[in-house]
């Protein structure tokens, strides 16, 4: 399959009074043409930094890409300009965000909003762009787009006017979606009519989409593969059915862990993680997950895991898949989720630095 | 089963009346909370469910109905000694933990405000020792008491929130989306707290949310809640099991699992409320299939449930 885009050991910091923020530690991955990526994680991993800074969006100063890559068709988006970002931005990549009340301009109507995208990057007149606009919202599933396209965005509803910015994201024809958790403000039932209407036009349109949440429910739906982010980095990644059946990092198992499931009576308690993510200020030494990790070896506490790779798509940053480790047992709620799966190596291979 | 704490009748929760925007924010809602369970709470935004919390609390008038707390009425006239009372008996945890600390109180103030108000401590001595003693039922220690809410993460946060609720130690909480603003490691955290404090002073919940997994391992009963109405009432595994009013169909048909076999293959079904086609005389009303059952329904609807039901 074709590489859309290649992310490569990228860092990126923040200035702030307190010192240096690193929110993105060394982040690496790569994206096919035509699949969804599921960056997963908690408030404060990294994840919505990283898909921003795909988009150039981060403010620099006090934001600074401190080194890697980000290649996007093969041309590297670090080292673009300003005016070159814009010819990228809407066209190329496009976003659509969590909360569509803020990220809609309110004093304009919803036709305009999309009209905009078609004028400046497809160079359509206004007239054809208006006709365009009405063709989009229809294909999102908004009911009468004729009377919508002259409507502000306080005259819709939460799920209609995510749906308008999917539309606007959509207008231009965009290579790559970045969706950074486009649900999360939403109801269960507007969720999955959105996610369903994201998965169609995917098909349609045959666009790569990266999505965040922190919603495991979510990732399932939507993702061919799965990259779990911690304190900055990416821990474990792989298709969708490897981290949900054979996970083999301890925070993936305690994130699979925490859901209570639907469909067993278990009234046992959660196992919930203990403790909060660390500061990434001063990111501790060693393992970032160490302190929270029930497995954690002596040597999580000295020395920073490698990434090790479980089959051709799945890798994981733990100690634990070292031959020397001990072989632990995962959390009860874990082992009956996993499976064994045929592209599974023999033994889990350490990948060389620079190659992933 | 156990003798009522709460019983809710008819209760009306009207905004704007008079005016030609007049919401049914609460249309007609009636229902009971045993002492000690977890009652759960849920539906779409704008279905009434917060609403018909905080009108159980006294924190809305409500248009029509009655509330009835221990046999005695919430609503209506009440000396002020009188409500009170009722205060000191329901609390009430709210959603967002960053609005609903007064960011220029420190921690210790905000969890003894009750305790002041309600005349628990004698001594400084007595309500300092009385808030660290919460601190620590709730996770968090000593040092904690002299901060500010803005140093702490949002989880730490809904855990002031819940000392706070239990400084007066009350019987009752409504937990109004308690865990909807924080992550996933974190609400299991928060949920296994509020559990913990469930066993040990036998308290009832009323716990509000919108994420149907959660509520139900939390829940022991779960009442589904559509446009102000109760449309299904029932016992947590029941409700799952034998989901009856199209509405909960079409609501638990679209929660994503965290298993990608499952989203696969999974049907959403779409509840279309025409389907009822209720005539005009027909009697809607609450009707119980099966013991602790409840669906909203007409005489017709109730047959094809009952034979509906495993």
């Amino acid at each position: 399959m074709e590489k859309l885009l290649e992310v490569k050991n990228l860092e990126v910091s923040f200035q702030t009074y307190g010192g240096e923020v690193k929110a993105v530690r060394g982040v690496s991955f790569d994206l096919h043409k035509g699949e969804t990526l599921a960056i997963v994680g908690e408030s404060g991993s990294g994840k919505s930094v990283t898909s921003q800074t795909i988009m150039k969006l981060i403010p620099m100063p006090p934001g600074k890409i401190k080194g890697g890559q980000i290649l996007f068709n093969g041309e590297d988006i670090v080292k673009k300009t300003d005016k070159q970002m814009e010819k990228i931005r809407g066209k190329e990549i496009s976003m659509i965000f969590q909360d569509p009340m803020t990220s809609l301009n309110p004093t304009m109507k919803i036709g305009r909003q999309i009209m905009e995208v078609l004028t400046k990057h497809q160079n359509m007149s206004t007239s054809t762009a208006k006709e365009r606009a009405v063709e989009l919202l229809r294909l999102v599933g908004i009911p009468m787009p004729e009377k919508r396209v002259i409507q502000y965005p306080h005259e819709f509803s939460g799920g209609m006017r995510q749906r308008a910015m999917i539309a606007i994201a959509l207008a231009a024809n965009p290579k790559l979606l970045i969706a950074d958790e486009p649900t999360t403000a939403l109801d269960v039932t507007i969720q999955a009519q959105i996610l369903e209407l994201m998965k169609d036009l995917q098909s349609k349109m045959d666009t790569s989409i990266i999505f965040i949440t922190h919603d495991l429910g979510v990732v399932a739906n939507v993702a061919d593969r799965v990259a779990v982010m911690y304190a900055g980095q990416i821990v474990e990644m792989g298709t969708v059915d490897e981290v949900f059946y054979d996970p083999r990092h301890p925070y993936t198992w305690g994130l699979l862990a925490s859901m209570p499931s639907l469909d067993n009576d278990d009234k046992s308690e959660l196992a919930a993680i203990p403790g909060t993510p660390p500061d990434l200020i001063h990111p501790p030494k060693g393992d970032a997950f160490a302190a929270r990790n029930q497995y954690a070896m002596a040597i999580d506490f000295e020395e920073e895991p490698p990434m090790f790779q479980i089959s051709e798509t799945h890798f994981a940053k733990t100690w634990l898949l070292h031959p020397d480790a001990p072989k632990v047992e995962p959390p009860e709620a874990v082992k009956r989720r996993m499976r064994k799966l045929a592209s599974t190596f023999e033994k889990p291979v350490l990948v060389q630095e620079g190659k992933s | 089963m156990a003798e009522k704490l709460i019983e809710i009748k008819n209760l009306k929760q009207y905004f704007n009346v008079g005016r030609p925007n007049l919401v049914k924010a609460v249309d007609g809602v009636t229902f009971d909370i045993y002492k000690g369970e977890t009652l759960g709470l849920v539906g779409e935004s704008g279905c009434g469910k917060s609403t018909t919390g905080r009108t159980i609390i006294r924190l809305y008038d409500a248009t029509a109905g009655e509330v009835f707390f221990d046999g005695e009425n919430v609503h209506g006239k009440k000396s002020a000694k009188e409500l009170k009372k009722f205060n000191r008996k329901m609390q009430m945890i709210f959603q967002d933990p960053y609005a609903s600390l007064n960011p220029r109180m420190t921690v210790a103030d905000i969890i003894a405000e009750g305790i002041d108000i309600h005349g628990l401590a004698k001594t400084r001595k007595e309500r300092m020792e009385r808030v660290y003693e919460l601190l620590e039922t709730v996770g968090l220690n000593k040092e904690h008491a002299n901060r500010y809410p803005h140093e702490f993460s949002g989880g730490q946060r809904q855990r002031i929130g819940i000392a706070r609720a239990l400084a007066v130690e009350p019987e009752f909480i409504i937990a109004d989306e308690p865990i909807s603003a924080l992550d996933v490691s974190i609400q299991a955290q928060v949920v296994n707290l509020m559990k913990k404090l469930q066993r040990e002073k036998g308290l009832t919940y009323l716990f509000i949310a919108h994420d149907l997994s959660m509520v139900k391992y939390i829940s022991d009963r779960i009442g589904v809640m559509y446009y102000g109405k109760l449309v299904e009432i029932a016992p947590a595994e029941d409700l799952y099991k034998n989901p009856l009013h199209p509405y909960t169909k079409s609501l638990l048909s679209a929660i994503p699992i965290p298993d990608p076999e499952s989203e696969r293959t999974r049907k959403r079904i779409t509840y279309n409320p025409s389907v009822h086609n209720y005539g005009d005389n027909e009697d809607v009303t609450m009707r119980e299939i099966s013991p602790g059952h409840f669906v909203l329904c007409s005489a017709k609807e109730f047959e094809q449930y009952k034979q509906q039901y495993r």
